[in-house]
């Protein structure tokens, strides 16, 4: 019992991290992202190899990130000139193109992925280091949105012409926002590949993409708090109903559609109605 | 050597060749009134200028740099402002970010030092000194998508002067707003011409234009037809039927409500 919910509360902080990376990318600067999951399953196969060669823990965990940051710039710049829905169409082929690539790859283990991933925490270890991991990223959250690079993200997502004009170089601050939220997502990674000590091409796929997505949108898309409820939210939500795990795509497909349709602002926005409403009505 | 300088530009939109072989020089300090009937080539021009629309052909000169091939923001940098015709706020902003986002270009330049940096201080008390000289101070804390046109209009003139240009291209500032307002905002527009600041006035308010600018420009189907003082170019007879060839435009009234 303990052990799982020590196993739940990692994946609870590696989804927050997850949420929040693609929150930075998609809510703060307005790029639609359905390709998360291939930073994800980067940072972990990065961290993987790096640790089974022998690297420190930390040095595997902080390059997978890195990686994962890398690839984010190589992504970002390759589609800094498609918006909106050709962004989304275009970074859902980068999932699949990772994928692809991933289980052909002989020395990444093909279909198989990779095994013996070195253990170097106990479960009470990973736990503390998901959660510092996820506290660490609400702060970094925090903080961007209240410095003047989420101030021109929030341009940027309004309005990238009108932003240039203000002499904005909203190709750099794109690029930025790609960086910081995919190595967020690497981070995730390196973490889980430790975890599980095994990590196959399928926990990197699109349904991976969606449901992080998905967080991010039931949870108010551009909200740090809003983002990490519905990561938590979503993370419990197949523990507590077995058939949500069967129907995963299905679900958090209509649970997006749903949220876009009538509470563009998800539970954040959900929130703030409430909150509104006390204030209002006489006490 | 004049400020801005532009040798035969030309675009085309599909089939429509709405800037057709333009040569423009803009003067330091003066106040330039670009006027042409609707569908001359006027926002396509400060476009072209401004660099959110890329020429066919042709070169641009700024202060004796060739910016033809730079992007809109090393334009903005060097000193190139502009408002939209159609308002483009930041519409989930409020009114005073709006203006303090521009005021804060310096730091907004770097994207480390804006990564950094949080402290709103600055460029804040500089939005205000913007927004009382416009005199949209009561609308500050207001949406920005929220506030009626004639403050939208005044929203993007603080924004692009709040970056400290050069040169200010203004794309008709004075449609949406009344008489008395359209005045007031146009002795604004003169007072900072005469504090120095050089620029170019498109705009339908024919009374407006004639009582501010320095010289006047005259587009007609994507070409610049004369150019010269308000009362001569005014008097010149192809310049007047460019005009009554359309519907009366020329007195800039029944604009009004046009963003
Ligand atoms: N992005 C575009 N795509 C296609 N055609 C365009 C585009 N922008 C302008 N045009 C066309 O180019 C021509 C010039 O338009 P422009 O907006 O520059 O005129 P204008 O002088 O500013 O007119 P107005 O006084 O009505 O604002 C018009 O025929 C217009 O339809
Ligand atoms: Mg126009």
């Amino acid at each position: 019992m303990e052990a799982y919910i020590l196993s739940l509360v990692v994946f609870g902080a590696l989804n927050v991290m997850l949420a929040l990376g693609l929150n930075m990318i998609s809510g703060f600067c307005g790029q639609i992202s359905l390709g998360h999951a291939a930073f994800y399953g980067t940072g972990a196969y990065a961290a993987a190899l790096l640790s089974i060669s022998g690297l420190p823990f930390a040095a595997s965990l902080a390059l997978g990130a890195l990686v994962a940051g890398a690839l984010g710039l190589v992504v970002g710049f390759a589609t800094l000139r498609v918006r909106e829905d050709f962004l989304a169409i275009t970074t859902m082929g980068v999932g699949f193109l990772f994928l692809g690539f991933v289980r052909k790859q002989e020395w990444l283990g093909g279909e198989f992925g990779v095994a013996q991933i070195p253990s170097p925490l106990s479960p009470l270890g990973f736990a503390v280091l998901a959660v510092g991991g996820a506290l660490a990223m609400v702060a970094l959250s925090l903080h961007l949105r209240r410095s003047w690079m989420g101030e021109v993200f929030r341009a940027v997502a309004a309005d990238e012409d009108a932003a240039s004009t203000l002499g904005v170089d909203t190709a750099r601050y794109k690029l930025w926002a790609f960086v910081l939220g995919t190595a967020c997502a690497g981070f995730a990674g390196g973490i889980y590949a430790h975890v599980t000590g095994l990590i196959v091409p399928d926990a990197f796929d699109f349904i991976q993409s969606v449901t992080i997505l998905a967080m991010v949108v039931v949870g108010g898309i551009g909200s740090t708090w809003g983002v990490l409820a519905g990561a938590v939210l979503l993370t419990l939500m197949p523990e507590l109903f077995r058939f949500v795990n069967d129907y995963k795509l299905l679900i958090y497909g209509a649970l997006l559609l749903a949220v876009m349709r009538w509470s563009p602002s998800g539970l954040a926005g959900l929130a703030a109605l409430v909150r509104r409403a006390l204030r209002s009505s006489p006490a | 050597m004049s400020l801005l300088e532009a040798r035969d530009l030309s675009v085309t939109f599909g089939g429509v060749h709405a800037v057709r072989g333009v040569d423009i020089a803009v003067e330091r300090g003066e106040l330039l009134g670009l006027i042409g009937p609707n569908g001359a080539g006027k926002t396509t021009l400060v476009r072209l200028l401004t660099g959110a629309v890329r020429a066919d052909a042709g070169t641009i000169r700024f202060d004796g740099h060739d910016i033809t091939r730079a992007p809109a923001y090393a334009r903005a940098r060097q000193g190139l402002a502009m408002t939209h015709q159609l308002v483009r706020p930041f519409r989930d902003m409020t009114l005073a970010e709006n203006v303090s986002l521009a005021a804060a270009h310096a730091v907004t330049a770097r994207p480390l030092a804006a990564l950094l940096r949080t402290g709103r201080g600055a460029a804040r008390r500089r939005a205000g000194e913007l927004l009382e000289r416009l005199e949209i101070t009561e609308f500050a804390g207001r949406g920005a998508a929220t506030l009626p046109l004639g403050v939208q209009k005044r929203l993007e003139m603080g924004r692009a002067i709040a970056i400290e240009p050069r040169l200010l291209l203004l794309d008709e500032p004075l449609a949406g707003l009344n008489q008395t307002e359209a005045a007031r905002l146009a002795d604004l527009i003169a007072t900072l011409n005469r504090e120095g600041l050089t620029v170019v006035l498109v705009e339908h308010n024919l009374a407006e234009v004639l009582r501010i600018a320095t010289r006047l420009l005259v587009m007609v189907e994507g070409a610049v037809l004369a150019s010269g003082a308000g009362s001569e170019v005014m008097r010149r007879g192809d310049v007047r039927a460019a005009y009554l060839g359309e519907s009366r435009a020329g007195t800039g009234e029944g604009r009004g409500a046009r963003g």
